[in-house]
């Protein structure tokens, strides 16, 4: 890679000259974090541009038509599905590696040089600030589940920040999950919504009516406020069977390579936000289908005779669809709680391991011990095992499933690359 | 179900379970199923009525509305107060610690608790987020305190109850003393499945409720090595 190259590739004649020069350091930077080793360069170029220069994420996305994905679970295969789909209408820059605050957004559009799109994972928390200055035409909101909460917003709080935000920024157009109350409720602050549903396992964190107080009441899928008018929205696309109905009342095979209802879910939504952008649902399938995997999620690899699939679980709505997702098989699972992962295990006990009966568990990761007491109270026999090459060869040739949270799914990946 | 059976009463889920906390039912079903003692666990949600005459009630953690909504419906049903006249035991961590003294703070204003304890929360200056270890009032006879805590609140304990234990590491109360107990009454900030990491003070609640002076030991080698664990931690 020409470094020189780098620098005199300037991204858009019409960016002002610091941002120009904060545009093609940032690159330079990721281009060097990499060669260095020192990580794909994600975040480094971002970080270094936006010193240069604060104003360069709203300079490098002036003139692309953007749409963001934000939501607790769901946000890094979707931005990838989305992208799938956008890419019929030409070049999209995208954050692909789920680099998802502004650093990396700013890495990401300066790394990918003028594209006529960009789609863009937004992690929960900055979604005011990107909206601010990426002006996106749309942005989909997909779920609030809790996640970290060590350190997150509680899902309440979340809600409203996001609702304050779409308050301020009364023109983008906003793609919703109608079976999340909380997301529901945060996007009728938005003059303009489409509405989804994909469905919703974990329903733990929308209980309670974020508009009054009073008690969600749910039925057979539909759900409404008990005490105010508060009401799931009728959704205009919506997940049947294996595929997606959309608006017109058309039914869209989507024949995915991602596991899991979950990801026809992520599938309705990226075809969603790709219509407001002028993508035909019917063209748009044909780009979802060629996904094979998303930031090594999903994907498979072959060590010593043992094909292992990595799945990530960072929170307790996401272990539900990792254990849909999951074959029958020798499963390791793999608990850290480093800042990352947010630094409490409570959560484990709000995920039932028992689907995991049945099938023979490994456990590893920096807190298996927590994980040991609830896999124990759960009824679920396991063996505790120290690393992942221990864990490999502790199982037959053939299929292992690997399901990890945050750290401990990136440990395993690098090991894995390493090998490869 | 059997009059014989150990009832367990979860308070609220829909209120009041932000942190794991179904895992301290699950954890005393567990235990004592293990001892052969049946079990019948109910989760009561805030719409339905508390039954008064189970043996052990269980409150969890929430957030600020839910919190406020919980002990409105509490002070207005009075199944735990007639549950607490007749000697029932009551385990609350975190905002449902709180929720047992005369007053807590939520959303910016004073709230009416329960008054089950004789104590009262308010705000502190900075969130508490991190490991919570003590060693724990010695006529309980419990080794010590091991638990993770997240709260804004710092509680004030009058002269009618005593502190669960001395903090060696973390806030607790208020830097010095955490959590409270009285008789049958037990409330700490060790939130969510606070009883994972203390399977001693699972056992003590369940005597309390059973009746039982002992109870035949248990294999807690998962759960020592993840305490042993948990003190290195915050040692270094």
């Amino acid at each position: 890679m020409s470094l020189s190259g780098n620098l005199a590739r300037v991204t858009d004649g019409k960016m002002p000259l610091r941002a120009k020069v904060a545009s093609s350091v940032s690159r330079t930077a990721a281009a060097l974090s990499r060669a260095a080793g020192r990580g794909d360069g994600s975040v480094i170029g971002g970080w270094i541009g936006l010193k240069i220069d604060p104003d360069l994420l709203a300079h490098l996305a002036a003139g692309r038509a953007v749409a963001l994905v934000s939501g607790t679970n769901g946000k890094t295969t979707t931005t990838k599905l989305t992208a799938a789909a956008l890419e019929g209408l030409g070049r999209v820059a995208t954050n692909a590696f789920g680099a998802n605050m502004p650093t990396g957004h700013t890495s990401a559009l300066a790394k990918a040089g003028p594209t006529p799109y960009a789609v863009l994972e937004v992690d929960e928390h900055y979604l005011a600030r990107v909206l601010d200055e990426t002006r996106p035409r749309a942005v989909a909101l997909l779920n609030l589940s809790r996640d970290q909460l060590d350190r997150a917003k509680e899902v309440a709080m979340m809600a409203q920040m996001w609702r304050d935000a779409l308050v301020a920024h009364p023109g983008v157009h906003v793609v919703a999950n109608a079976d999340d109350p909380m997301v529901t409720w945060a996007a009728q602050a938005a003059t303009s919504v489409t509405w989804f549903s994909a469905g919703q396992r974990w329903h733990d964190d929308s209980w309670v009516c974020p508009e009054c107080g009073g008690a969600i009441e749910r039925f057979q899928g539909d759900w409404r406020c008990g005490t105010c008018p508060l009401r799931r929205p009728k959704p205009d696309w919506v997940v049947e069977d294996d595929g997606v109905v959309d608006p017109t009342g058309a039914w869209h095979q989507v024949k995915l390579q991602l596991p899991g209802t979950v990801n026809i879910g992520n599938a309705a939504t990226a075809l969603a936000v790709a219509a407001q952008f002028g993508v035909r649902p019917a063209d748009a399938v044909k780009r979802l289908g060629a996904v094979t995997s998303v930031a090594g999620r999903y994907a498979q690899v072959e060590r010593d005779g043992r094909l292992i699939r990595l799945l990530l679980a960072k929170n307790p709505a996401s272990w539900l669809e990792a254990f849909d997702m999951a074959e029958h098989a020798p499963t390791l699972l793999s608990i850290n709680a480093r800042d990352p992962d947010g630094l409490d295990t409570s959560w484990l006990f709000d995920v039932d391991f028992s689907p995991l009966r049945g099938r023979r568990v490994l456990i590893t990761g920096d807190r298996a011990f927590d994980l040991a007491v609830r896999l124990e109270v759960n009824g679920v026999p396991f063996e505790h095992v120290r690393t992942f090459p221990e864990a490999v060869a502790a199982v037959p040739p053939g299929r292992l499933e690997v399901i990890a949270n945050y750290t401990a799914f990136q440990d395993i990946r690098a090991e894995l690359d390493r090998v490869n | 179900m059997s009059t014989e059976d150990l009832r367990i009463v979860w308070i609220y889920p829909d209120l009041l379970s932000t942190y794991g906390d179904r895992g301290n039912m699950l954890i005393l079903a567990h235990r004592a199923r293990a001892r052969g003692i049946p079990v019948h666990t109910v989760e009561v949600r805030s719409d339905q009525p508390l039954p008064d005459s189970a043996d052990l009630y269980l409150l969890g953690g929430g957030e600020d509305g839910p919190q406020a909504l919980a002990a409105q419906r509490l002070n207005a049903d009075g199944g735990l107060h007639r549950a607490v006249a007749r000697g029932s035991v009551v385990f609350a961590v975190c905002a449902g610690y709180q929720l047992l003294g005369g007053s807590f703070f939520a959303k910016g204003a004073r709230c009416a608790g329960l008054d089950l304890l004789d104590l009262h929360s308010d705000r502190g200056p900075s969130r508490a987020v991190g490991e919570l270890a003590g060693t724990v009032d010695p006529r309980l006879g419990l080794p010590p305190l091991s638990g993770f805590e997240n709260h804004g609140g710092r509680t004030h304990l009058g002269p009618g109850v005593s502190p669960l234990a001395q903090v060696t590491t973390g806030v607790g109360n208020d830097g010095v003393s955490e959590g409270a107990w009285r008789g049958n009454l037990l409330g700490t900030y060790s939130h969510g499945p606070a009883l994972a990491r203390n399977p001693d003070l699972a056992d003590l609640l369940l005597r309390w409720a059973t009746g039982l002076s002992t109870l035949a030991p248990l294999d807690d080698t998962w759960a020592h090595r993840l305490r042993h664990e948990r003190q290195l931690a915050v040692q270094t």
